[in-house]
């Protein structure tokens, strides 16, 4: 019995000492088993390809699809039509002649004319400003509110996350647009209202009942992060909350906010379009896309003048498409299944 | 060793007391080799417990706890190596952690040359962290997959700017990078061009980097390609001699524990059941728990494995929640008298038969005296 236990003892230092690649030799010889390792490593296939970061991997899968390159050329066209319209029309959309009202797309006119006659095209390249200023404005409200109560639920939990979260269940709770018609009825425009606070208005609306589809995420994404050991690294290592949050959990959890804000950019210019159709959203004397399309679908005017709706309503819906085509191309991109 | 060698042995002991209370068998931790006589320990933990509460019911209420770690004591001595083994959910992990103060310890005191550590803040407990530092088992989820391989490595200095002047970090990561057998130019990689190894050994640059005397290793080599696993053991056996490093190497795998161990301490539900010297252990254990575990060595030679003695356990670990009364193994130790599910067995020196060590077992006995007591339905093979 004994004898078997020795031997099985003997066996064991054997089968260690090959584990270790003969124990005695651990000097030198390890050394260069070790840097010889290395050296294939050095002729191995990543030598030559530039470092690729998830990002540039993501990068890489959008810049062969197709999807992308069409939302991303129609968003910078409307980019540079918000920012320079006189790039795309000479005409002023405020220089209007009643005698000339409702007339139908012509060479003068190219879009029409509508009831008040103004330039179709003209109005309809200056209301780009408005609609894209609300939808940029909107979606990084709603995404650094919501990615802020987002980081903080996850990242912190306990009675604070339960708090955030129930917060973010109410905002939740009331739909989009009836809360945007509540909110903008509560504090109506003047006639003297400048134009920002007009916008800041329907931005403000829109992120406070936006903010919580967003935290959601964030959070869900934040408890995925947190479990990794690169985390217990660094608390290991004696990095702040502040650190450990800006320096390792928002890069990693951050990819799933970015597809759903370029989405929902495109549903806020449909949803202030929507208000402004209702007259409580942007309102003259104030240009938008919303604003065009209210002024055009009074009665009768859909069958006697329908250029009036059909432009504005054209440009909203690419815009729209745009960011959604976006969103979608970079959902594609970011996905880990794609690598 | 004799009984004298064996009291002396434990007269330094009194003195890493915190609170100077006389030498209660509370206070006495694991039995020193001769070497260790006059040695001060660079990290003794001291009855560590870690209890995790488990609630139920609509309105959350505590109903137990998970004790995972249960009153464990021990001794780490400047440059040596404690490994410790166990099954899956022993708490060997949760002690690693806890040891670095990535868990707060539910009672009991971790003692970092001569101080506790359990109570320490702030700006004390970062400057601690600089000591005792950590490698991760899964080399896929310990780095940082956005950062550059010199981002990662170069934390450290970020978060502690007074180890390395500004100036000089860029300079550091490469001579950690090559400490560690990487290529310095592969700085600005990331980690997934990396293999598993190559990703651990990046984890080991980050670990030594602030230079710590103590390295907690949480089943460093689990994750890998067995020849892989030689590579990086024999890494870190090289780190220790060069930089003079303690580790503690909490690992399943009881050969590369041996290989890398100057002492071992065997866990079972959150308590140590034995620990030694690595020949005390491996070729002397007194524990029925340890016999066990060491006949499930895999044995390369096919002879010598039909001849051996195959002990196999029945039933499964109990919880760790509702742990066995008194000695933790007795549900399931052929060797069980009616006292083990009454009376604690501490962990104290006891007679194997070449100087004794510490073991937690009434019935300590070397494994030939007692395989009589072992039925047939007990073993195989």
């Amino acid at each position: 019995m004994t004898d078997q236990l020795n031997t099985t003892a003997r066996r064991t230092t054997g089968e260690s000492e090959a584990i270790g690649g003969s124990g005695a030799e651990a000097g030198a010889a390890t050394l260069a088993s070790d840097l010889s390792g290395i050296d294939a490593t050095v002729g191995g296939p990543v030598v030559g390809t530039r470092p690729r970061s998830l990002w540039t991997d993501a990068w890489h899968d959008l810049r062969r699809d197709p999807l992308f390159w069409i939302s991303a050329v129609l968003i910078v066209v409307f980019i540079v039509m918000a920012l320079f319209p006189g790039v795309f029309t000479g005409k002023d959309p405020r220089a209007c002649d009643l005698a000339a009202a409702r007339h139908l797309p012509s060479p003068v006119h190219w879009f029409g004319t509508d009831i008040q006659g103004c330039d179709v095209y003209a109005r309809t390249i200056y209301g780009a400003r408005s609609s894209i200023l609300v939808g940029i404005l909107a979606t990084m409200g709603t995404a650094i509110i919501g990615s802020a109560f987002g980081l903080v639920a996850g990242f912190r939990g306990g009675w604070l996350d339960a708090l955030l979260s129930r917060t973010g269940d109410i905002f939740y709770a009331i739909p989009l647009l009836l809360g945007g018609i509540i909110i903008l009825y509560t504090f109506p425009n003047q006639v003297g209202t400048p134009y920002i606070v007009v916008v800041l208005k329907v931005v403000a609306a829109l992120a406070i009942l936006g903010w919580p589809s967003i935290a959601r995420l964030m959070r869900s994404s934040v408890l995925q992060v947190m479990p990794n050991d690169y985390i217990q690294a660094a608390k290991a290592l004696g990095a702040r909350p502040g650190r450990i949050i800006l320096s390792h959990v928002l890069p990693n959890a951050m990819a799933p906010v970015m597809v759903v804000s370029a989405i929902n950019l495109g549903s806020y210019i449909a949803i202030e379009a929507t208000l402004s159709y209702l007259g409580i959203g942007l309102q003259e004397p104030a240009i938008s896309w919303g604003v065009s399309i209210s002024d055009a679908s009074g009665l009768g005017y859909v069958r006697s003048a329908p250029h009036m709706l059909l432009f504005p309503s054209l440009f909203l819906s690419l815009a729209v498409l745009a960011f959604i085509f976006l969103g979608e191309a970079a959902q594609n991109a970011f996905d880990p299944k794609r690598h | 060793m004799s009984e004298s060698e064996l009291s002396s042995g434990s007269e330094p002991r009194r003195a890493l007391t915190p609170s100077g209370v006389g030498p209660t068998t509370e206070d006495l931790g694991p039995t020193r080799a001769s070497r260790h006589v006059g040695v001060e320990p660079i990290l003794s933990a001291r009855n560590l417990t870690k209890y995790y509460p488990l609630s139920s019911g609509v309105i959350r209420h505590t109903v137990g706890h998970v004790k995972a770690v249960d009153g464990v004591s021990f001794d780490l001595f400047p440059g040596e190596t404690l490994g410790i083994v166990g099954e899956s959910g022993c708490g060997k992990s949760t002690l690693g952690r806890l040891l670095v103060s990535l868990e707060k310890p539910t009672s009991g005191s971790i003692i970092f040359q001569g101080q506790d550590i359990t109570t320490l803040r702030g700006s004390q407990m970062r400057r601690l962290r600089r000591d005792i530092q950590i490698v991760f088992q899964d080399p896929y989820t310990s780095l940082d997959p956005r950062k550059t391989v010199g981002d990662i490595i170069a934390e450290p200095f970020k978060i502690h700017p007074e180890v390395v002047p500004a100036g000089r970090r860029q300079a550091r990561v490469k001579e950690l990078l090559e400490l560690v057998g990487l290529n310095p130019e592969h700085i600005n990689r990331y980690p997934h061009e990396f293999s598993g190894g190559q990703r651990q050994r990046i984890g080991i640059a980050r670990g030594i980097a602030l230079n710590p005397k103590v390295l907690v290793c949480d089943e460093p080599v689990s994750a890998l390609d067995v020849s892989v696993q030689a590579q990086v053991v024999n890494l870190l056996v090289r780190l220790q001699k060069d930089l003079n490093l303690a580790y503690i190497f909490v690992a399943h795998d009881l050969s590369v524990v041996r290989h890398i161990s100057d002492r071992v301490g065997v866990m079972y539900l959150g308590r140590f059941m034995e620990m030694g010297d690595e020949d005390q252990i491996y070729d002397r254990s007194t524990h029925p728990y340890t016999q066990a575990l060491m006949s499930a060595v895999p044995v390369p030679d096919p002879e010598a494995r039909d001849k051996r003695e195959l002990i196999v356990l029945h039933g499964d670990v109990p919880s760790p929640a509702n742990p066995p009364s008194a000695c933790r193994f007795h549900t399931r130790c052929w060797r069980a008298h009616e006292d083990c599910s009454v009376k604690v067995p501490e962990l104290l020196p006891r007679d194997d038969g070449a100087g004794g060590h510490d073991s937690a077992c009434l019935y300590a006995e070397v494994f030939s005296k007692a395989s009589e007591d072992i039925t047939a339905a007990d073993q195989v093979g």
